[in-house]
């Protein structure tokens, strides 16, 4: 339907939307409400249960198209991005949007070569302009931004987790929930198993709110118990630049940067890293941005918020007292 | 076993970067250019499942304009035996649709019974042509692969999948479609044999037409680009250690309201 702006639900595969949902229907229902349409959520999921249908109507899904089978888990772009193309064509929406997550920017391609349609991977903004959307998608290494428009609906683009201001949970309002019909594609491709990362017990680097980094200036990975200690007392992440990574202090996927994560927190705290551009381009759209780092010097005060000019090993249990001190109250 | 592995030339991180005059595209003058990254995982990657086997051909396939010959030249002197140039004007303003589009067509040509891609090229950091391939060629398509193997008898490949939280392993039936993650391995340098070698290896010219493409408008274009807005100048908190952690942490409270 013309006026649709679709959201494609990421869930923790518990039947569950992610908070990032909030932020994938918050966008779209603001443009919905410019262009006269509405949002919408698509969910594929083996189970959804009865909570989480509730809270995409409170995010402000005013329908939920609702495709529930086994087959849709784990996730597998040969099922999927058919599916999703048949819903596209029967419904002609304006705009399909995902998220940035393992799965969503996979199908998202997916989707848009099988549609013939443009796909504005990674967006920073959205915006409607005289009826067409524009998206800003950030380039060469968060150097420059990137204006781009589409040649036909739909509107395909996945969002960055972080940015996009979420939707004000609606109490009560209900999305009616419709189960269309498929044609469901044969699975190719087979789990053998998943292998869940060593739990630190801290939150997820894409997903998490603060996030507290280390590069060389710790000096070796048994520093990284410093940051860990503070993450915990701020429900932090532990990122790491790809110099503390490159010597082996922490496996590959703490790494932000260029060849690593982009992050997008509310808050970074960036200590003993000197601000490569290749370091800038993973955590350059976080909101606050803190360095603690001894070299006056550093890129990375060019474009910190604020910093410290100090020796981190002094001023990172100091900070944790402080923000312990904080919390407490 | 024959192995595909395509790549794109992209300006070094470290260059400065200008937008052209026309304001949608940068200006080259003065770039350096390397292979993306994330391109040389997966060409590492490939050279190794051929040296595993003992037998195949790697071929390196590039889209773009004369230059990216120079990329090309470079993946022959990591080790892969040929290389295939997409050279032709209707592909100058390339999209990703349009791109994935031309390289499809290539690999149904060659046929080989693995495609592999970066996880992502480090100019537009679009990270979609490799599953957007898959697609086209109706292949079985794993993304951000940090590990993988090849069965015995080349028909399938087991893959471990970065995804939120963990890894996930796959098996697929070949031919299929991965892209590379940093992790996967450690790209090798090219030796000096490698290198005076690469100058005798084939690096074959391909036409739009040679495919069976025209020029088309692209799906998503730029409008155009711009420099980031500055961000507002930032505060260097001074003062002993204790009372600037003090400081901060109001400040993150009262001012930013960060916490």
């Amino acid at each position: 339907m013309a006026g649709s702006f679709w959201c494609l639900v990421e869930d923790d595969r518990q039947g569950n939307p992610k908070k990032v949902m909030a932020e994938v229907l918050g966008e779209a229902g603001r443009l919905a409400s410019q262009a006269g349409g509405q949002a919408e959520a698509v969910w594929l999921t083996d189970k959804a249960t009865e909570a989480g249908i509730k809270q995409l109507g409170e995010w402000g899904a005013k329908r939920v198209l609702l495709l529930e089978n086994p087959a849709f888990a784990p996730y597998r772009g040969e099922v999927w991005a058919p599916v999703l193309a048949e819903l596209c064509l029967k419904e002609s929406p304006q705009a399909f949007f995902g998220a940035v997550t393992a799965r969503q920017r996979e199908a998202m391609a997916r989707l848009a070569a099988r549609l013939g349609a443009g796909l504005s991977a990674d967006s920073t903004a959205l915006a409607l302009e005289d009826g067409t959307l524009v998206a800003t998608r950030p380039v060469y290494a968060g150097k420059l931004l990137s204006k781009m428009t589409w040649a036909k609906m739909p509107w395909l683009a996945t969002l960055r987790p972080n940015v996009f201001k979420p939707a004000d949970s609606q109490q009560g309002a209900v999305a009616p929930v419709e189960k269309p019909a498929v044609t469901l594609p044969a699975a190719v491709m087979s789990l053998v198993e998943r292998r869940e990362d060593s739990s630190t017990g801290l939150p997820e680097l894409a997903e998490a709110e603060i996030i507290v980094s280390g590069g060389r200036g710790l000096k070796g990975p048994e520093n990284f118990a410093i940051l860990e200690s503070l993450a915990k007392a701020i429900g932090a992440a532990v990122g790491a630049s790809r110099a503390a990574v490159d010597a082996g202090w922490r496996p590959h996927r703490f790494q932000i940067g260029q060849t690593g994560r982009t992050v997008s927190p509310k808050l970074y705290l960036g200590f003993g890293i000197s601000g490569a551009i290749q370091h800038l381009a993973g955590m350059r759209t976080s909101k606050v941005i803190c360095a603690i780092n001894k070299d006056p010097e550093a890129p990375i005060f060019k474009i910190a918020d604020y910093g410290i000019v100090g020796d981190l090993f002094e001023v990172a249990p100091l900070l944790e007292q402080e923000f312990k001190k904080l919390l407490e109250k | 076993m024959k192995i595909l592995v395509m790549i794109k030339q992209v300006p070094d991180t470290a260059t400065q970067v200008k937008i052209g005059p026309d304001g949608k595209a940068i200006d080259t003058a003065g770039i350096t250019w390397i292979v993306s990254p994330y391109d040389e995982y997966a060409l590492e990657e490939g050279l190794r499942i051929k040296e595993k086997r003992g037998q195949g051909e790697v071929v390196a396939v590039a889209l773009g304009p004369d230059r990216v010959k120079e990329a090309l030249r470079s993946c022959l002197a990591m080790g892969a035996d040929r290389a295939i140039h997409l050279n032709d004007p209707a592909w100058e303003r390339a999209d990703t649709l349009m791109t994935a589009r031309a390289l499809a067509a290539a690999i149904k040509q060659e046929a080989p019974a693995l495609a592999l891609f970066g996880r992502q090229a480090i100019d537009d950091d679009m990270g979609a042509v490799g599953a957007a391939v898959a697609e086209l060629l109706g292949w079985p398509c794993a993304s951000w692969i940090m590990e993988e193997s090849v069965d015995e008898a080349g028909k399938a490949i087991r893959v471990g999948r970065q995804v939120e939280g963990g890894l996930e392993l796959f098996d697929l039936p070949l031919p299929a479609v991965v892209s590379a993650q940093k992790g996967l391995n450690e790209p090798r340098y090219p030796t000096l044999k490698g290198i005076m070698g690469a100058k005798k290896k084939e690096i074959k010219d391909v036409k739009a037409a040679d495919l069976g493409l025209t020029a088309e408008a692209p799906a998503l274009s730029v409008i155009k680009l711009e420099t980031l807005p500055p961000r507002p100048p930032g505060r260097i908190i001074q003062g002993e250690a204790a009372d600037a952690a003090k400081e901060l942490v109001r400040a993150l409270r009262e001012d930013a309201k960060a916490i």
